[in-house]
């Protein structure tokens, strides 16, 4: 087939909303232009908010201490448990309070090379500019960030930066900065701006008059079915990474709020953009659920290794040093094991499809402690890493002080996700998209310690700003279910748990998801082939097609039914594997998370085409035949290079 | 391995409930418990029956969602383990392994071992949190806090609000969440303007809630996952009472 056959080409789509002029003062003069809502308008104003993990919690509370009515929604039982509490490492900040010579400039280099240069300049450098604010506002509510003798805020280098502005709790910096947005959450629901519904699901977008005007929900503990309204609706629903099946992310993390809106005219962006953590527990067996993330820190001091020969199946200590194969400090001299996420992934993929993995299935590679535990002693490594040793330990039953752990790649974020505006509105009028959920700040390719400072950006600070501009126009007419469009969606709903539980078939929806997953991970996952990815489309349509007629859902939907959840969300997953294949099939470059093996330099690294591919793919929702709007990227502040960490 | 399970069942918050029987083959002992479970339900759904309920979302430790009594203990016998970080390993071929929900007249069971946990919420909309709206901060630097204070404040916050301490105390007391979350504000300089009110407005959320009161039994922070200190409760002992005091 050619590339027609999987899609068609639309017209170019522009950041209305982006300012221009010297990029200091854009954001300024952004919400200098940006309309007002009167005080006493706002509270006839109500928002919608789906998701309570950094970005949702935190705009959900600041929307309601702007004055705002505000609904929250979470499938969890408690705003507290959204996976932005998961995150280990830490939150970066152009505070520079270590005269390291960082500066908002920097950080917005950093982030803009880290994400090889396949994101907007003007939303970067905003990134950066407020991430010095969000330093503050947590310390103000409480977050226990680690801190030094003198009382100051310690800080460290994190994921290969030259500067030391990552703040940290421990390795719970998710957990802290979450608790902060959940308690300013719970203090505006006990002031009654907030009303919070747990255990309920997002399953459609309701479109009245070409705005987004609410959601229909359904309560997972009753079944019942509602129709929720509002002037604005927000998405914080997070990432896709479990269309892999086995991902870092939480069991329940899915994409149906952002598809079901994607399939009501919200603009995709780049879905292929998913980032494969290097360092995570390898598989134990067929059983696996989830994989756990290790942190990234422990590269500082853990060596890569695997052994020279093939098929080696002695153990770790019965191999003799010269037989060993440390090759990252081998190919990367300069960077040895601290070369960014992708680079360590791909190299760990490489030499595991050599034959010389480690372990069950040969799909892990050595992380040793033994030199650092030898240079600085058993108590400094305990000191530094002990939390992440117990872990390890408690997962796999070995001990890492004596064994070196075993370690490989795992999906872990994704860049992509719909497309917005400047002002983090979609392409749907009154649709905001916010934190993972968008696609924003971080290109091809996330750096480490900048996902928390996304999330809490877009949702403390950009669109409480932004979503003025839009509210000012309101508030709307009043909705009720007479509504032709509302009962539509309505119905879009009941149908399609209708349809779920009547296939009655003989095959779980968890067979299902695994063998997607394994689709995705084998030909859209480490690397990428023309001919593979065009073999995944022909094969997810295939099990498509058979989920819809073998599936085996049991139960009604009346009342708590965890299975059926579960085959709504797979439904919408095959449907988004399908986009980022073709995505990932019409990028014949590399760039960042994506590497194409058709497009690397002679020394095997991932090579850019600028000339083809400077642009944001923005997908239509089109069935079989998406349509692919392309937003141009420019560079004035920081020239296109490429990347070498040689 | 091969286990005999005996599983809380009901069918929703009215209906009584009681322990079924179930035979589980071919067990790894690399498996976490929840995958054990997971194993359990594929096989149930193909025969038909309805699989069990049971709460879990990141199986890494850190959601707290995850909330089996597993042969009488909250999360289990290992110590400072949450239910989905549990290993097989740890239990033996041929046993019997009872599995029920929490138990605490506060956490009311949703249906077989699924709680509704939203008493703790309440709890924190009393007054668990520091009243710092958005924009309002000055700079991070402006108040340094020493460093034993910001660490032992960092210990207490690592609560991760499962409620295991509920259903492992003989009289329901969600007193180690609450204590907490006392100590980690109450030690930080930005936690005292509202320390006093703080302590109250809690204390009597969790009373309201449903909660039984404390008679320092410790059963909370033995089976504590992230090991929540029970100083904490002394802690917030001495602040009710100072700002009882205060108040008078």
């Amino acid at each position: 087939m050619t590339m027609t056959d999987y899609y068609t080409l639309g017209d170019p789509v522009a950041d209305t909303k982006a300012p221009d002029g010297p990029i200091e003062t854009r954001w300024e003069r952004r919400r200098f232009g940006a309309k007002l809502v009167n005080p006493a308008n706002k509270r006839k104003l109500t928002v919608i908010v789906v998701g309570t993990g950094l970005a949702g919690g935190s705009a959900a509370a600041t929307l309601g201490e702007l004055g705002y009515q505000v609904k929250s929604y979470c499938y969890q039982d408690s705003p507290r448990r959204a996976h932005s509490i998961a995150a280990q490492g830490g939150i970066n900040a152009a505070k520079n309070y270590r005269n390291d010579g960082d500066s908002v400039h920097r950080l917005f280099y950093d982030t803009v090379k880290g994400g090889d240069f396949r994101s907007r300049e003007s939303n970067v450098h905003r990134l950066a500019q407020i991430s010095v604010q969000i330093i503050d506002q947590c310390v103000a509510q409480g977050v226990p960030f680690a801190r030094e003798y003198g009382g100051l805020l310690d800080t460290r280098s994190f994921g290969g930066a030259q500067v030391s502005r990552t703040f940290y709790a421990r390795g719970q910096t998710g957990q802290q900065l979450l608790l902060g947005a959940y308690q300013a959450l719970e203090r505006q629901i006990a002031a009654g701006t907030v009303t919070m519904h747990d255990r309920h699901e997002m399953l459609e977008l309701i479109i009245v008059d070409g705005r987004a005007r609410g959601i229909v929900v359904r309560d997972l503990v009753t079944g019942e079915i509602s129709t929720e309204f509002a002037d604005a609706v927000v998405l914080a629903s997070g990432g896709y990474g479990n269309v892999f099946f086995l991902s870092t992310n939480a069991k329940g993390c899915n994409v149906t709020a952002s598809w079901r809106a994607h399939r009501k005219g919200a603009l995709f962006a780049n879905p292929c953009y998913t980032q494969i953590h290097p360092t995570c527990i390898p598989v134990s067996g067929d059983h696996q659920s989830k994989l756990t993330l290790m942190s990234e820190s422990l590269r500082n001091d853990g060596r890569v290794w695997v052994p020279k020969a093939k098929g080696d199946n002695r153990v770790a200590a019965d191999i003799p040093e010269d037989e060993r194969d440390y090759y990252l400090e081998r190919i990367y001299p300069a960077f040895g094991n601290l070369v960014p996420r992708d680079i360590a992934s791909r190299a760990a993929k490489n030499v595991c499809d050599e034959g010389r993995g480690v372990g069950p299935g040969g799909l892990g590679v050595y992380l040793d402690f033994a030199a650092a535990i030898g240079r600085l002693g058993r108590d400094a490594v305990e000191a530094k890493y002990g939390n992440l040793f117990e872990m390890y330990e408690r997962i796999t039953g070995e001990d890492p002080y004596s064994t070196p752990m075993r370690i490989y790649p795992a999906v872990h974020y994704t860049m992509g996700g719909l497309w917005v505006d400047y002002d983090l509105q979609s392409t749907v009028p009154g649709l905001f998209v916010i934190g993972e959920a968008n696609f924003s700040d971080h290109g091809a390719n996330r750096l480490g310690a900048s996902a928390l400072m996304q999330g809490l950006a877009d949702g403390y600070f950009v669109l409480p700003n932004t979503i003025g501009d839009y509210l000012a126009a309101g508030p709307f007419p009043k909705l009720d279910g007479e509504n032709a469009e509302v009962a539509e969606a309505r119905k879009l709903v009941e149908d399609r748990i209708e349809k779920l539980l009547s296939i009655n078939g003989d095959r779980t929806v968890d067979s299902f998801h695994r063998e997607l997953g394994r689709i995705m991970w084998e030909y859209c996952g480490m690397e990428r082939t023309d001919a593979g990815l065009r073999k995944a489309i022909t094969e997810i349509r295939e099990l498509k097609a058979e989920f819809w007629q073998r599936a085996k859902v049991p139960g009604d939907g009346e009342g708590l039914n965890q299975s059926m959840e579960r085959a709504g969300r797979v439904a919408d997953f095959f449907e988004l594997a399908e986009l980022m294949c073709i995505d990932a099939l019409h990028r014949e470059e590399s760039a960042g998370g994506h590497f194409r093996a058709e497009s690397q330099t002679e020394e095997g690294e991932a090579e850019r085409d600028d000339e083809r591919f400077s642009y944001v793919a923005a997908w239509e929702f089109g069935g079989d035949l998406p349509v692919l709007h392309k937003e141009d990227l420019t560079f004035e502040y920081v020239h296109p290079s490429q990347r070498s960490y040689k | 391995m091969s286990l005999k399970l005996r599983i809380w069942r009901q069918a929703d918050a009215a209906d009584k409930g009681s322990m079924v029987t179930y035979q589980l083959q071919n067990v790894s002992p690399d498996m976490s418990f929840l995958e054990m479970l997971d194993v359990l339900n594929e096989r149930l759904t193909l025969d038909g029956e309805d699989p069990v309920a049971f709460d879990h979302d990141c199986r890494e430790g850190i959601c707290g969602m995850c909330s089996l009594v597993i042969n009488g203990v909250p999360h289990g016998p290992e110590k400072a383990t949450t239910t989905c970080q549990l290993h097989m390993r740890h239990f033996t071929d041929g046993q019997t392994i009872d599995i029920e929900p929490w138990r605490a007249a506060a956490f009311p069971v949703v249906k077989d071992l699924v709680v509704d946990r939203r008493a703790f919420d309440k709890i924190i909309q009393a007054g668990g949190y520091i009243s710092a709206p958005t924009g309002s901060a000055p700079d991070a630097h402006a108040t340094p806090v020493p460093k034993a204070d910001a660490d032992l404040a960092f210990e207490a916050a690592t609560c991760i609000g499962c409620g295991a301490c509920v259903a492992a105390c003989p009289n329901g007391s969600g007193m180690l969440f609450t204590a907490a979350k006392i100590t980690h504000l109450g030690l930080l300089p930005q936690g005292q303007p509202e320390r006093n009110t703080r302590v109250i407005d809690m204390i009597n959320a969790h009373d309201e809630a449903g909660f039984g009161g404390c008679t320092n039994t410790g059963e909370c922070t033995s089976v504590c996952p992230k090991g929540i200190p029970l100083e904490t409760i002394a802690r917030l002992n001495k602040d009710y009472r100072q700002a009882l005091r205060a108040a008078s």
